[in-house]
């Protein structure tokens, strides 16, 4: 749509004339309380501003947002940040993130904002993902380069591998800085192996990093340790503001050469069945959460052990002895970090949406599609739990034996 | 399921109370301990560098060691080169540290360097050995979210423990106070680190503040007010119940929760 301002006679002289057939037509496209006249004069109509309110009364909103919905909305839609550019960097600042479950996690972001903030305007950000990963939004995360190491040896555990990976990207970048999370996902750990490997001696659980020193936490957490920024920094979560207002290149690069491969010491056989009832709620990853809207509590039981999954309660469901007090989540009972949260007939109170506040994401089956659960969830299913949860078992052992006979 | 003919070393650390800051055994290297205890029996070996009066280091005795050696440093050496050189003539199939220190720059790193400096592999997070057989262990790895792996790996190796390995068993004042602690002369080399960082009481860390970025006042109020909301959701209605199942298994198997 073109920018000039166009007069429509026409639609002036409909919106005018009450008696004209067109007219309530024109007057529910809603009259402009202002608009740019034909000498560029701005008019304004002081009784077309605001708008009827559910009671019938008038109300008027001066944020513009009332006024902008009815002419141009194109002007308003996605604000764009602006793009930092850097062709040649100067130098370049190595991130590895975590990649809990494919995407930044926001210790990953936090690191990639301090990293932001070490490279400057002439450095890079050279962010390192192992394997496939779901994250679309590197860009905003403020990753200039992006180095996508795949292949088979780089699944599951391989720490060997993925620090051969690693002392390839030394040895073509030269970064300046190395950045790893100090996380127990597996950053903390690389990181060591990496600072072994290089003989660099790293500053571990940083959260402070202040233009040439950076403290970190030293011994159990009661002393803080200061000293000289080196060259490889393991940070803690929070370390620095998260990149917010530029958005970044993420070009993809690769590595020239390929990666050796070595004969792993240590193999890796496979993830355990744990048993998800012993799992401590507030670290469990997927959790099946069951409220006032369940009917039938052994069929719920049934689904969290067909699902594998730990099972949590609303505060209704404690109340009225279906689910004992330490299975609680929310404000009042257990704030839970799970990656994965379905809620089951839960209408989601403010206490129980701040206890799942943390997790990645949430699904709801409900019958009341206004519900504030649903608001917060990203996926709802509307209908009886029942009947649902009955077919998610049927699927998810169907899913199971059909996995099985796939890998036989 | 004791392996008695396994060869443990056990690394450990005197450790801070973490309110008080008084010494005492430190809780990781105590679990460490314990998992040695239960491979290797009273064959044990129990190894610190330090002091030799440390008498936070007889808490471990009273664990049911008979005798504890260490190689005797001072407050600002380097542990690294000491435990490097008892290692390598120590003959040990497996070495059992904690994750880190609780007192001192507690960076975590020396299970690390010993692999790198021994040639050996390093199990991080070690929870359960669960077999030896033919040269190789068999071992569950702790993961985050009380998750476990199961990993193979060859002898001899080093393995670090976190708090997910076994509670250690209480220290029994009568064998604390009978066991030996065994001074070994080492040559010592003093830590760099210290010249030039300097260690002080632990600050709180800044809360961070939740930064509005809102041009008008409705906006703002509006980001004061508003509820959680995790933005578009997808909402399916007035679908079969199979279809709805569907759609959330879908995403169960894409998050990767199902296994």
């Amino acid at each position: 749509m073109s920018d000039i301002i166009r007069r429509d006679p026409r639609a002036e002289w409909i919106a005018r004339n009450r008696l004209h057939p067109l007219h309530a037509a024109m007057q529910q496209q809603g009259t402009p309380s202002s608009w740019m006249g034909p000498n560029g004069v701005l008019r304004k109509n002081p009784h077309a501003v605001g708008f009827i309110g559910p009671n019938g009364i008038k109300r008027i909103d001066r944020s513009g947002a009332q006024q902008a919905s009815g002419q141009r909305r194109a002007a308003a839609e996605a604000v764009q940040l602006p793009l930092h550019v850097v062709e040649q960097p100067s130098h370049i600042i190595c991130v590895v993130p975590d990649m809990v479950g494919g995407r930044l996690s926001s210790h990953d972001k936090d690191l990639l904002g301090l990293a932001r903030q070490l490279a400057g305007s002439g450095g890079a950000v050279l962010a390192v993902v192992f394997g496939e990963h779901k994250e679309s939004a590197f860009d905003t995360a403020g990753v200039d380069r992006l180095l996508q190491i795949e292949g088979s040896e780089y699944a599951g555990y391989a720490p060997e591998q993925r620090l051969q990976a690693l002392a390839a990207v030394e040895r073509q970048f030269v970064p300046r800085h190395w950045l790893l999370p100090d996380s127990r996902s597996g950053g903390g750990e690389l990181g060591r192996r990496l600072a072994a490997s290089l003989r660099e001696r790293p500053a571990t659980r940083v959260w402070q990093v202040a233009g040439e020193r950076c403290t970190g936490r030293a011994g159990a957490g009661r002393e803080d340790i200061n000293r000289p920024l080196p060259r490889l920094i393991l940070a803690s979560a929070e370390c620095a503001e998260p990149v917010s207002e530029t958005r970044h290149q993420a070009l993809a690069v690769s590595l020239d050469n390929g990666v050796a491969r070595c004969l792993p010491r240590i193999e890796d056989l496979g993830p355990v069945a744990v048993d998800p009832a012993a799992i401590p709620m507030a670290e469990a990853e997927f959790i099946l959460s069951g409220g006032n809207g369940v009917q039938d509590w052994a069929l719920f039981h049934k689904a969290a052990a067909a699902l594998g999954a730990t099972e949590g309660a609303s505060r209704v469901a404690v109340d009225d002895g279906h689910m004992p007090r330490a299975r609680q989540v929310g404000a009042t009972g257990t704030w839970v970090t799970a990656r994965v949260y379905l809620a089951v007939g839960i209408s989601g109170a403010i206490q129980h949406l701040q206890g799942i506040g943390a997790c990645d994401k949430v699904v709801a089956i409900n019958l009341d599609p206004g519900c504030d659960m649903i608001k917060r969830a990203d996926l709802s299913v509307i209908g009886d739990s029942s009947a649902i949860l009955q077919a998610l078992i049927e699927l998810a052992e169907a899913y199971r034996n059909g996995g099985a006979r796939d890998a036989a | 399921m004791p392996h008695n003919e396994l060869n443990v070393v056990a690394l450990v650390s005197v450790g801070a109370h973490p309110t008080s800051g008084r010494a005492r055994r430190a809780e990781q290297d105590a679990r460490a301990v314990e998992l040695g205890l239960r491979l290797a029996g009273s064959k044990l070996q129990v190894v610190h560098a330090g002091d030799p009066h440390a008498e936070a280091l007889r808490a471990y005795l009273g664990m049911g060691l008979d005798e504890l050696a260490v190689l005797e440093q001072g407050a600002g050496a380097d542990a690294l080169p000491a435990l490097g050189a008892y290692l390598s003539g120590a003959g040990a199939q497996l070495v059992l540290t904690g994750s880190q220190a609780e007192t001192g720059e507690g960076s975590g790193m020396l299970p690390y360097l010993l692999a790198e400096r021994l040639g050996w592999p390093l199990v991080v997070g070690l929870a359960e050995v669960e077999r030896v057989e033919d040269g190789f262990a068999q071992v569950l790895q702790a993961l985050p979210r009380g998750q476990r792996r199961r990993l193979r790996v060859r002898l001899p190796f080093l393995a670090s423990v976190d708090n997910a390995a076994p509670v250690a068993r209480q220290s029994a004042f009568g064998p604390a106070r009978r066991g030996q602690l065994r001074a070994e002369d080492v040559v010592v080399v003093d830590d760099a680190l210290l010249s030039e960082a300097q260690l002080q009481p632990a600050r709180p860390r800044p809360k961070r503040l939740k930064v509005i970025k809102a041009k008008t006042g409705a906006e703002r109020m509006k980001a004061a007010t508003a509820k959680a909301s995790g933005g578009t959701g997808q909402v399916l209605k007035d679908l079969p119940p199979q279809a709805g199942a569907e759609a959330i298994l879908k995403l169960l198997v894409e998050e990767g929760v199902l296994r």
